[in-house]
C-alpha cells in the first residue's frame, strides 16, 4: 500500500526532473534567438566594434550555444547558478532576496485566497440555484473577465489616489511595523486574490456539484443525513482530486505570472527580475528564474497529484 | 390506521428540459400491511422507482410531490418538513439501492457507511453499532463477517455489496425497507444468494418491504402482493398467485407472455449441408503486457474455438467477467486476439480490424449493448444510418436517403424518426437504430453483444422477434452474446457456455434442460422461474456453488 504510493511519487519526481530539463533547454534557446547582443547592450551605443568583440570573447559568447548551456548545467550541479552578465554579481545573490519577496507575497495571498475560494465554492454548491449561488457565480465570472492590470490600476486610483489610505508603491524595505506591512501588502494581495480565486471558486463549485449528484450522496440523503453531512462527509472527499488540482494551477500563477502586479506596485519580486533580465539579455539570470518558475509549478502539481492519490482509496 | 403504509391519490410532477410540467405519477393509491412485501413492477419509465422513493418523502431533482397523502407509520411524508423527513429516513423507512456499487461512497470504509445511520440518528454507541452490523453481515451470509467491514467498497464483489447495502438499511431497525431493483445488476448465480438472504432476514424480522423490479420471476419469489404500474398509473394489483395465474389487465398479460418467448422452430433440417461462415480455432485474447510467449498477462478469452454456419445463430452465454464481450471484440478485431485463427467466409482474417479489407469489415458488423453510448448524440438518426452507406457503398445523397427509409422500415420504425436525435428516442427505438446501422453495411454476420439486456422484457422480446424476421429475409447469421438464457434460447441454434474465459460446453436449445457440464447445470438451474415456490424449493449442490459461484 505505502510502497505503491512511494513508487508513484518517485515516478512523478523523475518525470518532473525530465520536464525541468526540457524547459531549461527550451528557455535557453529561445533567449539565444532573441535579437540583440548582450555585449553591445552592456557597452551601450557608443562602444567601438573592437570593444564589443573583446567583451564577447571574455564572456564566452562566441562559443556554441549548446556548450554554454552544458557549462551552465554543470555549474548548477555544484550549486552555482552562474554570474549575471549585466552586473557581474552571482545570480544566486541577485535572486535570493527577490525570491523571498515573491514567496512572501505568494504565501500571504495563498493564506487568504484558498480558504476564501474553497468556502465560497463549497457553499455555492450547497446552495445551488439560490440567490447566493448566483451572486457568487456572477462575481467570479466578472472577476475572471477583468484583466488584472485593471484591478490593480483601479485599486491604486481608489485607495492610493482618492482615499489616500494606502501607498501606491509597495516598497518592502520600508516596512517597520505590522501596520506598515499590512498597508504595503494590501493592494498586491487583493489584486492577486481577485485573479486566482475566481478559477478556484468555479472549479470547487463544479466538482462538489458533480459529486452531489452521485448515487452515494442520494443514499446518504435517504439515510437521513443533513445537508452539511452530505457535502462534507460524502461529496467533498470525493471531489478533493479536482479541487486540489485547480488550487495548484491557480497557485502556480503566483510564482511566475505575477509580473503585471509586481510591475504596477513596483514590488521587488522575482518575476520583475526576470523581465529586467530579458531586457539586458542576461542569460544566466533568465535561465535561473525560469528554473525557479518551473520548479514551483512542478512542485505544486506533484503535490496536488499526491493529495489526490492519498484521498482515493482505490489508488492508495 | 390499520396499515403500515397508506398512499392516497398520490401525484408527482416532473419538469422537463423544456420547462413543461408532466405528471409522472397520476393518482396512485397503495396499502402495505405490517410485515407484507409488495412488489412494484413495470417497464422503465413507469414510475415505479419514483413511487418507491416518495414513500421516503424524497423526489429526485426536477420532480415534486404535487398532491396526495403518503402515510407511513401514521405520519404523512408529503406534509412533513425536510428535517422531519430526515429523522424518519434510515430509522422508520430504509432504502436498498439498485446499484450498491455506485451507492457506496468510494472514499470511506464499508463499516463506516453501514453504521452511519446510527451515528446520524444517535441510535446507539459506535461499538454497539459495529457489533450489530457484524450480526447482520452474518445473517446475510456474507463471507468473513468480522472483517469485511474494514474494506473499501471497491474491494468486495457486486453481490456482496448488494447484501452490505441491505445491512446498511437494516441497522436502524426499520419498519419498511424499499428495495429498488436490488438484483438487476447481478448474475443469476449470485442473484439467488442475495434473494435468499433478503428473504430470510425480512421474514425473521417481520419487516414490511417494497420491492421494485421489472423481473416478474424474481418478484414471484419474494413478494406477497404485486402492483403493476404503467405510465404512472396502477394497472392491476393482486396477490402474487393471482397475478401469475389469472392476470386481468392486457399489459400484465403482455408481461407474462414476454417472459416465455416462443422457442425458435428448428431450421436445422431445412438444408443439412450448411457451410461454415465463421470458424475460429484456439483464439486467445486478454489484457496487460504480453508475456515472452506472446500471450497477454490476463487472459480474458482462453483458446476458444467455435463455428458459425451460414444462416444459423450461435449463442454465447456466461456471467459477467467470463470473457464473452472480449470474445466478440476479438472476432470483430476491435481488441486484436493474441493467438488464434479466424476464418471468415473461407478467408483468414487479420487479428486487428485496421488490417482487414473494407469488404471484410463490411460483412461482419457488431452491435453494442448500450445504444445510448453507441449512437452519436449530436447527429440525427438519418446521419447515423447514412454513415456506413457512404463509407462502405459510396452511395450519393439521394440513394442514401432512399436507403435510410428502407432500413428504418426494416427495423419497423416510422420514417419520420429519421430527423430525430438519439435522445428523443425510447430505449427500444435506439436499439433498433443501432441495429439498422449494422444492417446498412449489408453484413453476412452480426455480432450482438447483450443488445437486449438494457431493455424491458416486453421491448426486448419485440427486438428478438425483429431479429428473427430479418434473418429470414436477409439470410443473416448472428452471434448472440447474453447472460440471459431465455433470450439466447429463443433465437439460437447452438448455445456455447463460457466460464472464466474458456468454452465449457456447446449444446442445442432443446437440450438446455439437461446440460452435461456441472457449470452449465448450475447456471441453467439458477434462472428464476415464475413459480413462487421455486426459490424455496431450489436445492443446489453446495460443491458446485463453492466451485463456480463468485460469492
Amino acid at each position: 500500500m505505502t510502497s505503491g504510493v512511494l513508487n508513484l511519487v518517485l515516478k512523478r519526481l523523475a518525470i518532473a526532473l525530465v520536464t525541468l530539463l526540457i524547459v531549461l533547454f527550451a528557455v535557453f534557446f529561445a533567449t539565444s534567438m532573441l535579437p540583440g547582443d548582450t555585449a553591445s547592450i552592456l557597452l551601450g551605443q557608443a562602444a567601438t566594434p573592437e570593444a564589443v568583440a573583446g567583451l564577447r570573447e571574455a564572456m564566452h559568447l562566441n562559443d556554441p550555444a549548446i556548450l554554454r548551456f552544458l557549462r551552465w548545467l554543470l555549474g548548477l550541479l555544484h550549486g552555482d547558478l552562474g554570474t549575471s552578465y549585466a552586473n557581474e554579481m552571482p545570480v544566486a545573490a541577485l535572486i535570493g532576496g527577490r525570491f523571498v519577496n515573491t514567496m512572501k507575497l505568494a504565501g500571504i495571498t495563498t493564506l487568504i485566497s484558498v480558504p476564501l475560494a474553497l468556502t465560497l465554492g463549497i457553499t455555492a454548491a450547497m446552495l445551488r440555484g439560490s440567490l447566493y449561488d448566483r451572486i457568487v457565480t456572477v462575481l467570479s465570472i466578472g472577476v475572471i473577465s477583468v484583466p488584472e492590470f485593471m484591478v490593480a490600476t483601479l485599486s491604486v486610483l481608489l485607495f492610493a489616489v482618492y482615499l489616500k489610505w494606502l501607498p501606491a508603491l509597495s516598497s518592502v524595505n520600508e516596512a517597520h511595523s505590522l501596520t506598515d506591512l499590512v498597508r504595503i501588502y494590501a493592494m498586491p494581495v487583493i489584486t492577486l486574490t481577485f485573479v486566482i480565486s475566481a478559477q478556484m471558486i468555479r472549479m470547487t463549485r463544479a466538482a462538489v456539484i458533480e459529486t452531489l449528484s452521485t448515487p452515494y450522496v442520494e443514499m446518504a440523503l435517504l439515510k437521513g443525513a443533513s445537508r452539511g453531512r452530505m457535502v462534507l462527509r460524502h461529496a467533498l472527499p470525493n471531489a478533493l482530486g479536482p479541487i486540489v488540482n485547480a488550487v495548484a494551477l491557480s497557485l502556480s500563477y503566483l510564482v511566475g505570472g505575477v509580473i503585471i502586479v509586481e510591475t504596477i506596485f513596483n514590488y521587488p519580486g522575482i518575476a520583475k527580475l526576470m523581465v529586467d533580465a530579458v531586457a539586458t539579455r542576461d542569460l544566466p539570470l533568465i535561465q535561473s528564474c525560469a528554473m525557479i518558475f518551473c520548479l514551483g509549478y512542478l512542485f505544486l502539481i506533484t503535490a496536488a497529484d499526491i493529495v489526490a492519490i492519498m484521498s482515493n482509496p482505490r489508488l492508495r | 390506521m390499520s396499515n403500515l403504509v397508506e398512499v392516497r391519490n398520490l401525484k408527482i410532477q416532473a419538469t422537463t428540459d423544456a420547462g413543461r410540467l408532466v405528471e409522472i405519477i397520476k393518482g396512485v393509491s397503495l396499502d402495505i400491511a405490517d410485515g407484507e412485501i409488495v412488489a412494484l413492477i413495470g417497464e422503465s419509465g413507469s414510475g415505479k422507482t419514483t413511487l418507491a422513493l416518495s414513500l421516503m418523502g424524497h423526489a429526485r431533482p426536477g420532480c415534486r410531490i404535487a398532491a396526495g397523502e403518503i402515510n407511513v407509520n401514521g405520519k404523512d411524508m408529503a406534509a412533513l418538513s425536510e428535517k422531519e423527513r430526515a429523522k424518519l429516513r434510515g430509522t422508520d423507512i430504509a432504502y436498498v439501492p439498485q446499484s450498491a456499487a455506485a451507492s457506496f461512497n468510494p472514499a470511506s470504509t464499508i463499516m463506516e457507511q453501514v453504521i452511519e445511520v446510527t451515528r446520524i440518528h444517535r441510535l446507539m454507541p459506535p461499538e454497539q453499532a459495529r457489533k450489530r452490523a457484524v450480526e447482520l453481515f452474518r445473517a446475510l451470509s456474507l463471507p468473513d463477517p468480522d472483517n469485511i467491514g474494514a474494506r473499501y467498497p471497491h474491494q468486495v464483489s457486486g453481490g456482496q455489496l448488494q447484501r452490505l447495502a441491505a445491512a446498511m438499511a437494516l441497522i436502524g431497525d426499520p419498519k419498511l425497507v424499499i428495495f429498488d431493483e436490488p438484483t438487476t445488476a447481478l448474475d443469476v448465480t449470485t442473484q439467488i444468494d442475495v434473494l435468499k438472504a433478503f428473504k430470510s432476514v425480512m421474514r425473521a424480522g417481520g419487516i414490511a418491504g417494497v420491492y421494485v423490479s421489472h423481473d416478474l420471476a424474481v418478484v414471484a419469489q419474494i413478494a406477497d402482493r404485486i402492483l403493476v404500474l404503467k405510465g404512472g398509473e396502477v394497472q392491476e394489483t393482486g396477490t402474487t398467485a393471482q397475478i401469475l395465474s389469472a392476470a386481468q389487465h392486457p399489459y400484465t398479460q403482455e408481461l407474462l407472455a414476454a417472459f416465455e418467448p416462443k422457442p425458435r422452430q428448428a431450421q436445422a433440417d431445412a438444408d443439412a449441408a450448411t457451410k461454415p461462415l465463421l470458424s475460429i480455432e484456439g483464439l486467445t485474447a486478454g489484457y496487460g503486457p504480453a508475456k515472452p510467449d506472446g500471450l497477454p498477462l490476463v487472459r480474458a478469452v482462453d483458446s476458444v474455438s467455435l463455428v458459425v454456419e451460414k444462416g444459423r445463430n450461435l449463442g454465447v452465454i456466461g456471467e459477467s467477467g467470463c470473457g464473452k464481450s472480449t470474445l466478440a471484440r476479438a472476432i470483430a478485431g476491435i481488441h486484436p486476439a493474441a493467438v488464434g485463427e479466424i476464418v471468415f467466409d473461407g478467408k483468414e482474417l487479420e487479428p486487428a480490424a485496421g488490417k482487414r479489407s473494407r469488404d471484410q469489415l463490411r460483412e461482419m458488423q457488431i452491435v453494442f449493448q448500450y445504444a445510448d453510448t453507441a449512437l452519436n448524440p449530436a447527429k440525427p438518426v438519418e446521419d447515423i444510418i447514412a454513415r456506413p452507406l457512404a463509407f462502405y457503398h459510396g452511395l450519393d445523397k439521394r440513394a442514401r436517403s432512399k436507403r435510410v427509409d428502407e432500413l428504418l422500415d426494416m427495423v419497423r420504425l416510422p420514417k419520420a424518426l429519421r430527423y430525430r436525435h438519439p435522445s428523443e428516442l425510447s430505449g427500444g427505438q435506439k436499439q433498433r437504430v443501432n441495429f439498422a446501422r449494422a444492417l446498412a453495411a449489408n453484413p453476412k454476420l452480426i455480432i450482438c453483444d447483450e443488445i437486449t439486456s438494457a431493455l424491458d422484457t416486453v421491448v426486448a422480446s419485440a427486438v428478438i422477434e425483429l431479429l428473427k424476421e430479418l434473418q429470414r429475409e436477409l439470410e443473416l447469421s448472428y452471434i448472440f452474446i447474453s447472460h440471459d438464457l431465455s433470450v439466447v434460447e429463443a433465437i439460437c441454434d447452438q448455445i456455447m457456455v463460457m466460464y472464466n474465459g474458456e468454452r465449457v460446453e456447446q449444446i442445442t436449445p432443446d437440450k438446455v434442460k439437461a446440460p452435461s457440464h456441472p457449470y452449465s447445470k448450475l447456471l441453467f438451474s439458477s434462472v428464476p422461474k415464475l413459480d413462487p415456490t421455486w426459490l424455496d424449493g431450489l436445492v443446489r449442490d453446495p460443491e458446485l456453488v463453492s466451485q463456480y459461484g463468485h460469492r
